[in-house]
């Protein structure tokens, strides 16, 4: 039997690319139950599709670039699934397979895989998607229980219906009609699927900081910007805009993608208050109702420079 | 004497496996002697020593045999008596080849030890001259020679005396049984170095992990007088490292590349501390030291008592063999350890473990590309940016490396150990760290021609 | 009508001004450079392997005109690029031969015996760090192709674990030669045909004991090319070494070689 002579150290921790990315799966499906539970097997099937879309193309990419398969650190099944948890739940299932195809083949392979894509790869196809189908994108259905519609038309089969965002409601100053801050809490809205219950996004943000898979100051200063923008532009109550859109599953999961986020503590504040400030100019300014998408990637561009200027100073250094 | 918490905590660490209960309870045992002893004369940090015996000498232990080869230096002494075989290049532990004496041993009570001093009467200069003549350096690893250390330069004053017991490299136990078993001779230790150092406060430093160590000190200096204080520290890797211990014994940070003295601080190993006392009241210069065989790879983990130059072979022997399935053999512990592919390599006077380990505890690895999740500067006890680094490194670009102060790094391997990607980010680090001192020698050998002429 | 009159008065002034700023910055910016660092230039190969010991061909050129370098010491250009520079500048050449680099092991995995599977950076400096280094021979190539990534004309490749020279592709920059940790790479004159690929100068039950195809110093090689007198070996230890003043040529040499270690060129092709 031959010796193994590499350099130390010779233990390693029982963490790996692998356990990180189950972990924050694992997080993320509370959101994809609450998903399941709102609008039914149309969020099945949109899950089903973005991840079987993205797991076969990271296996195609691979195999056409001659590099070793990496299906097996899971991070193409995570970018579905976030994917699909930033899809309305009407949205035609081949477009949903599209939009995974471009998120591992054109945002994370072209670049040469997990590591070196600058852009959130999820978010890049979001974007995508947005700009080609922006019909189907922002269509938003019933979620099943959605009060105003059991009221109303209860007889109603809940695919014919549109409903509002709350954000879209925001933006045409129709406040009368917003959801109560229940609603908003336990995701009896209209929007993304996996993007309407708070709480489960909440419950699988609180699992990563316990498993030290991210760290507080990306999601912290991200909604805190949020709520303190919020809070001196005035009109609605500034928590409706934390619980409100694609706010929390942004800053618990997106924005604190390692690959595209800073690496420093201090870099992740910049980072986060970033975020927090261009959401809340689109969303206060832009033409689109939600900012949430655009703001992580315009950050995510900016994350090597502020990588640059955020190093951290030696122990010792004066 | 009282015994304190330490409540500074430095930045990073990790918490490895520490597998101590191995050899943990296994009492000191002195190994029978080996028929063959390889002595190197580079056993310690600084110049190789100058050989001073020839094939056919006989010497008798304790005889001076390599005498130091220049300020940072240390003398070396056959550890038992005999023939000298041989004197060839042989391959050290780090894997560096250097001069080593190869002596055939005889059974023989025979001794050339200097003569015993009383520490009490004895003059500052006299016991500090002992030390220098008695070949110690720190046996914690580094090997730094202790004469240096305790003759800092007139325009610095040491002001706490910092015992290093934390120990916090895994499966190592041979200073926590030197606590357990020698806590007089490290007493004895500790006063001669508070006379030859001008009286500074002393502060023992031991991880909350070794209660029976700690209970053993606080009995051994209880009647002590001056200021003497047992700190517990928080069990974490890398406490044992000198910078931090310094920090969480006595909050006190030493500058980027000075050493402990700057900040007023000596740091010295309790093994070291020992010999020292050995070297004053017994005249013994430093020819053995408590070696840890342990591992899942040997039969019998122990303690082992060994002259300074014993073959791997003959203390895996006396610790009851190596199993069939062992694929790793560590010159000391699984962070900081060398890995060594021959056990005809010999122990030195740093020597503090060797460790086997079989396929169950060994794991291969391919290393993934960096997914910039910060695990690392999280890990860091030096506060550094090791994934930046390492990349600076694979793309040769060893002056980013040294902007981003690679030259800070320990090498305790807290960053390999905690990367998710299995990035060899401390072997990159040690790559940079050779390339810039290579430069530097070359500047420094350019410059000495230019002022020649 | 009036829209588009304005937008082509605006961009016709802007084009203007800019054509303006331009012409000034050129009469009171520019910079004056010898025209022949430009033809040097051109006439050096363009590899800009650092050979030379210049940072690239246009440092090189830079230093030939301003008179601070040799002509000739662009081993990749060779007596013909030396002939352009002097051409151009006037200067005699100093006198070159084309030489290549020469990997003197031939531990190839089944020759050489490995001591263990080393797992990390694949760099030799890095895996000689490491207890050593994997293979027995500690003077031998340890094939983790240093010297194939600086080479800067890819003319190095791994081959069974070790590292191979494609002599049409080398340009004799001696890159690999600084690079490798072991020192076992020289550069040698293109025309030499006999090789000792061989690094060990350690006694024969030694070198055994690590290798199958290493130089025992028997000094067969030094009887069979005319003995001592005529001086094409020197040995040091028990190596034999190729006097490549005064290389030989004869292939008995090869024949007789007990360790088979002295080889006629190896015409080893890389496919680059």
């Amino acid at each position: 039997m031959k010796l193994i002579l590499s350099s130390s150290p010779h233990a390693h921790a029982k963490n790996s690319v692998h356990s990180m990315m189950r972990d924050v799966i694992l997080a993320l499906l509370p959101a994809a139950g609450c998903a399941v539970w709102f609008f039914g097997m149309r969020a099945v099937w949109l899950i089903a599709t973005c991840i079987a879309a993205s797991v076969v193309t990271e296996a195609v990419c691979r195999l056409a670039m001659k590099r070793e398969n990496s299906i097996g650190d899971l991070s193409a099944t995570l970018t579905g699934l976030l994917l699909a948890l930033n899809l309305p739940p009407d949205l035609p299932l081949w477009m949903a397979a599209v939009g995974g195809v471009f998120a591992i083949a054109v945002a994370k392979q072209a670049f040469g895989g997990l590591g070196y894509n600058p852009f959130n790869p999820a978010l890049a196809a979001r974007a995508f998607m947005l700009i080609s189908f922006t019909g189907a994108m922002t269509t938003w259905a019933f979620p099943r229980g959605y009060e105003a519609v059991e009221a109303a038309t209860n007889a109603t089969p809940v695919d014919a219906v549109t409903c509002a965002t709350p954000l879209a409601l925001i933006k045409k100053g129709d406040v009368a009609q917003l959801a109560s801050l229940k609603s908003l809490l336990l995701g009896n809205i209209g929007g993304c699927i996996g993007e309407t219950c708070a709480i489960a996004l909440l419950v699988g943000a609180a699992y990563l900081l316990i498993r030290r898979v991210i760290t507080w100051h990306i999601p912290v200063s991200f909604l805190a910007t949020v709520f303190i923008f919020a809070f001196f532009k005035g009109g609605v109550p500034p928590v409706f805009h934390v619980l409100s859109g694609g706010a929390i599953l942004g800053a618990c999961f997106m924005a604190t993608d390692y690959v595209t986020s800073p690496i420093t503590a201090k870099g992740k504040i910049v980072f986060g208050v970033g975020c927090g400030l261009l959401t809340m100019c689109i969303r206060s300014g832009g033409g689109y109702p939600e900012g949430v998408s655009f703001a992580i990637l315009i950050m995510n561009a900016v994350t090597p420079l502020i990588n640059r200027y955020t190093q951290p100073k030696p122990f010792g250094r004066a | 004497m009282k015994t304190v918490k330490s409540s500074f905590k430095f930045h990073g660490g990790v918490h490895p496996e520490y597998h101590k209960d191995l050899a943990r309870d296994k009492a000191i045992e002195a190994i029978p002697l080996p028929g063959t002893l390889v002595i190197s004369m580079s056993q310690h940090l600084g110049a190789p020593a100058k050989c001073l015996v020839k094939a056919g000498d006989k010497v008798v232990k304790g005889q001076l045999i390599g005498e130091k080869g220049g300020f940072i230096s240390a003398n070396v002494h056959a550890s038992a008596c005999g023939t000298v075989k041989s004197v060839e290049l042989k391959q050290g532990a780090a894997g560096g080849y250097a001069n080593a004496v190869v002596l055939e041993t005889e059974a023989s009570d025979e001794t050339a030890y200097m003569p015993p001093l009383d520490w009490k009467t004895a003059t500052r200069e006299e016991l500090l001259k002992r030390v220098d003549e008695a070949g110690i350096c720190g046996m914690g690893g580094a090997g730094f020679p202790s004469s240096v250390k305790l003759n800092p330069p007139p325009d610095k004053h040491c002001e706490y005396l910092i015992l290093n017991g934390a120990e916090c490299e895994p499966y190592l136990t041979a200073d926590f049984r030197m606590m357990l078993e020698h806590a007089d001779r490290i007493r004895t230790g500790v006063e001669i170095m508070r006379k030859v150092l001008n009286g500074p406060a002393v502060r023992i430093a031991i991880e909350a992990n070794k209660p029976e160590a700690i209970a053993a000190m606080e009995t051994a200096f209880k009647d002590i007088e001056g200021n003497v204080e047992i700190v517990i520290l928080p069990v974490l890797y890398p406490q044992g490292s000198e910078k931090h211990q310094i920090y969480a014994t006595v909050k006190r940070i030493v500058p980027e590349g000075g050493l402990p003295i700057a900040v007023g601080c000596v740091v010295e190993n309790v093994g070291t501390v020992a010999a020292i006392a050995d070297a004053v009241t017994l005249g013994k210069p430093l020819i053995e030291r408590v070696t840890t065989v342990t591992g899942d790879g040997v039969n019998e983990p122990k303690n082992v008592l060994a002259p300074c130059g014993t073959r791997y072979e003959d203390m895996v022997a006396f610790a009851g063999g190596a199993k069939e399935n062992v694929r790793k053999v560590l010159s000391g512990g699984p962070m900081m350890g060398f890995n060594v592919a021959d056990l005809g390599i010999s122990t030195t006077k740093t020597t503090s473990g060797l460790t086997l380990l079989t396929e169950k505890s060994v794991f291969q690895y391919s290393s993934h590309a960096c997914i910039n999740c910060g695990t690392c500067l999280r890990a860091c006890p030096m506060n550094l940016n090791p994934a930046a680094i390492s990349c600076a490194v694979e793309s040769d670009d060893i002056a980013d490396a040294e902007k981003r102060g690679v030259m800070n790094c320990i090498e305790c391997g807290a960053c390999s150990f905690s990367c998710p990607a299995y990035r060899d980010i401390t072997q990159n680090c040690r790559r940079a760290k050779a390339a810039i001192r290579a430069r530097i020698a070359r500047e420094k050998a350019a410059a000495a021609a230019k002022a020649k002429g | 009508m009036v829209a588009i009159w304005i937008a082509v008065g605006v961009v016709a002034a802007v084009g203007a001004v800019a054509a303006l700023a331009l012409g000034i910055a050129d009469k009171y910016l520019s910079v004056q450079e010898d025209p022949r660092i430009g033809l040097v230039t051109a006439a050096l190969p363009g590899a800009n392997c650092g050979g030379c010991g210049f940072p690239g061909c246009d440092g090189y050129a830079r230093a030939l005109v301003a008179g601070t370098a040799a002509n000739g010491a662009c081993a990749a250009g060779g007596a013909a690029c030396a002939e352009a520079v002097s051409k151009i500048l006037g200067v005699a050449a100093s006198a070159t031969e084309r030489r290549v680099a020469v990997v003197h092991c031939c531990g190839t995995r089944s020759n050489a015996i490995r001591v263990g599977d080393y797992n990390g950076i694949a760099d030799c400096a890095s895996a000689a760090a490491v207890a050593g280094g994997d293979k027995g021979c500690r003077f031998g190539c340890l094939g983790y192709g240093a010297c194939a990534n600086v080479c800067p004309k890819h003319a190095i490749s791994i081959v069974d674990g070790l590292a191979k020279v494609d002599k049409r592709l080398c340009i004799g920059c001696g890159k690999c030669v600084n690079v490798c940790p072991r020192k076992v790479i020289e550069l040698v004159p293109a025309k030499a045909t006999l090789h000792v690929l061989c690094n060990n100068p350690l006694r024969g039950p030694e070198v055994r004991k690590v290798c199958k195809v290493g130089c025992m110093g028997c000094h067969l090689c030094e009887k069979n090319s005319g003995g001592k007198e005529a001086g094409h070996f020197t040995f040091d230890g028990f190596l034999a070494k190729v006097n490549y003043e005064n290389f030989p040529t004869d292939a008995v040499i090869v024949e007789k070689c007990p360790a088979k270690c002295i080889v006629e060129d190896a015409h080893f092709e890389s496919g680059h």
